[in-house]
């Protein structure tokens, strides 16, 4: 038996965004200018960390409770769930999801965020889960607000919500964000046109779910997310001896 | 034929932005939430293998310290093992040791550390001679669009990295970019591993 079992689906760039995009500024000065080296898959790229539920807290999801100091936080009260698939459609079980975002406001939880906003006392803004069996995972939280950033001068962050995606594989690492359907400012968003196929653009907007929403208490989205697939790596012995 | 071809495309990266601490480092942004954070120390005391420290800075194309990336290493046992069910070389495994960290470069000064133990030796792909000891890092961070992957390999292992599969594919020029240079200090070995964005010394980054 091969101690390689499986390597990764090489990975489509034309999906991807390229390293430097210039109406995304931040890119010019730290882009690699040079050819990223292709490697094929060994045991360093196929294997990867594995997390455990018991690891997290019982509140590591729930965003309205998880920093709650003398109330819940202000804002549209919001579910996201959805599905870590590979590329072979098959589910991503034990998949570490990591959530971070803005307040209702639009103002971040950081020491180097100054946006006017008002900092809300009741939330974190981050909140983290493991997949379950098919793959699935679900917040809750509340919705983040548009909020201005220096790039252009009048640039603003259409409401999103990032996403760190660990899979079985450290290969398949991917950081991402979420934006929300029908928000006037994705369009405009020069983070999210870094990507250049807007089909790809779209994978990214997840749609309202009214039926996965709580009557009387909470919207919901849903957001399906699509890591890197593998094959078998079975031919590599009939290659002995060549 | 093309409709029975139905495999899903892989999410399109996007950048981790000026404020990643808030998700993967909370400590960083200025908060503690989770009661078990993850964080940068990799060994415990009981951990088999040589204790070290990993440490450096990431410079942008102008040269300038970059104080907002985000860093994650992934290696090997001291036997050379990686702790994760795709490794079926039958060597010791320490269920203690998950063999990843992840840490933000200091606000302040730039600089990131780890601490860990010195991976062994992974067989390299079939046909391949065994690996030099490495560590693999992934980085992201605002202005970064998508997650940019390298390794460290150590420099006090002049003859592993000699005969190392991946390092061999690089030209001699670049291959310097990835190789960590070793520092003796009171607590034991420091390896500096500088990773540059761009510019004349730019890191060899992977597609992997
Ligand atoms: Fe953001």
């Amino acid at each position: 038996m091969s101690e390689q079992p499986f390597e990764f689906f090489q990975r489509d760039r034309s999906q991807q965004p390229p390293a430097f995009t210039p109406d995304y500024k931040s890119t010019t000065l730290r882009s690699p200018r040079l050819a990223l080296w292709s490697l094929q898959n060994s045991l360093s790229e196929v294997t990867g960390p594995v997390f455990g539920q018991d690891e997290l807290g019982p509140l590591d999801n729930d965003l309205i409770l998880n920093y709650a100091k003398n109330g819940e936080p202000i804002g549209e009260r919001t579910v996201v769930h959805g599905r870590v698939l590979d590329e072979n459609g098959r589910p991503v079980p034990g998949a570490l999801v990591e959530v971070w975002q803005a307040n209702a406001g639009g103002r971040y939880r950081h020491k180097n965020d100054t946006y006017l906003a008002p900092i809300d006392p009741n939330f974190g803004g981050c909140g983290r889960m493991v997949t379950d069996a098919d793959g699935s995972y679900r917040f809750r939280t509340v919705k983040p607000g548009a909020y201005p950033f220096r790039n252009f001068v009048n640039s603003w962050r259409p409401a999103h919500i990032h996403f760190s995606l660990s899979g079985s594989g450290f290969a398949q690492r991917l950081i991402t964000q979420m934006y929300f359907e029908g928000d006037p400012l994705i369009p405009k968003d020069a983070i999210l046109n870094t990507i250049p196929d807007p089909a790809a653009r779209r994978r990214l907007i997840a749609a309202l779910d009214l039926n996965h929403s709580i009557p009387l208490d909470s919207l919901a989205y849903r957001f399906d997310i699509v890591l890197r697939g593998k094959r078998a790596t079975v031919f590599e012995n009939k290659l002995e001896g060549n | 034929m093309l409709d029975t071809m139905q495999y899903l495309q892989e999410t399109p990266s996007q950048t981790a932005g000026p404020y990643v601490h808030i998700g993967l480092i909370p400590h960083q942004a200025g908060f503690d939430i989770f009661e078990r954070p993850f964080g940068n120390v990799l060994a415990g005391p009981q951990t088999p293998g040589q204790r070290i420290r990993i440490e450096g800075r990431v410079f942008d194309g102008l040269g300038q310290v970059c104080r907002d990336i985000m860093l994650e290493i992934w290696q090997a046992n001291a036997a050379g093992r990686y702790n994760s069910p795709a490794d079926r070389q039958e060597k010791s495994l320490d269920a203690g040791f998950r063999g990843w960290g992840r840490t933000g470069t200091a606000f302040d000064t730039g600089v990131y550390v780890f601490e860990t133990v010195k991976p062994g030796r992974v067989i390299g792909r079939h046909g391949h001679k065994p690996m030099a000891p490495h560590v693999n890092v992934w980085l992201a961070a605002r202005g970064i669009n998508i997650g940019l992957a390298t390794r460290m390999y150590f420099g006090d292992e002049a003859e592993a990295n000699a005969g190392d599969p991946v390092l061999n594919i690089i030209e001699a020029e670049r291959r310097g970019t990835l190789i960590a240079r070793r520092e003796d200090r009171d607590g034991g070995p420091a390896y500096v591993f500088d990773i540059h964005l761009q510019g004349p010394a730019e890191t060899v980054f992977f597609d992997v």
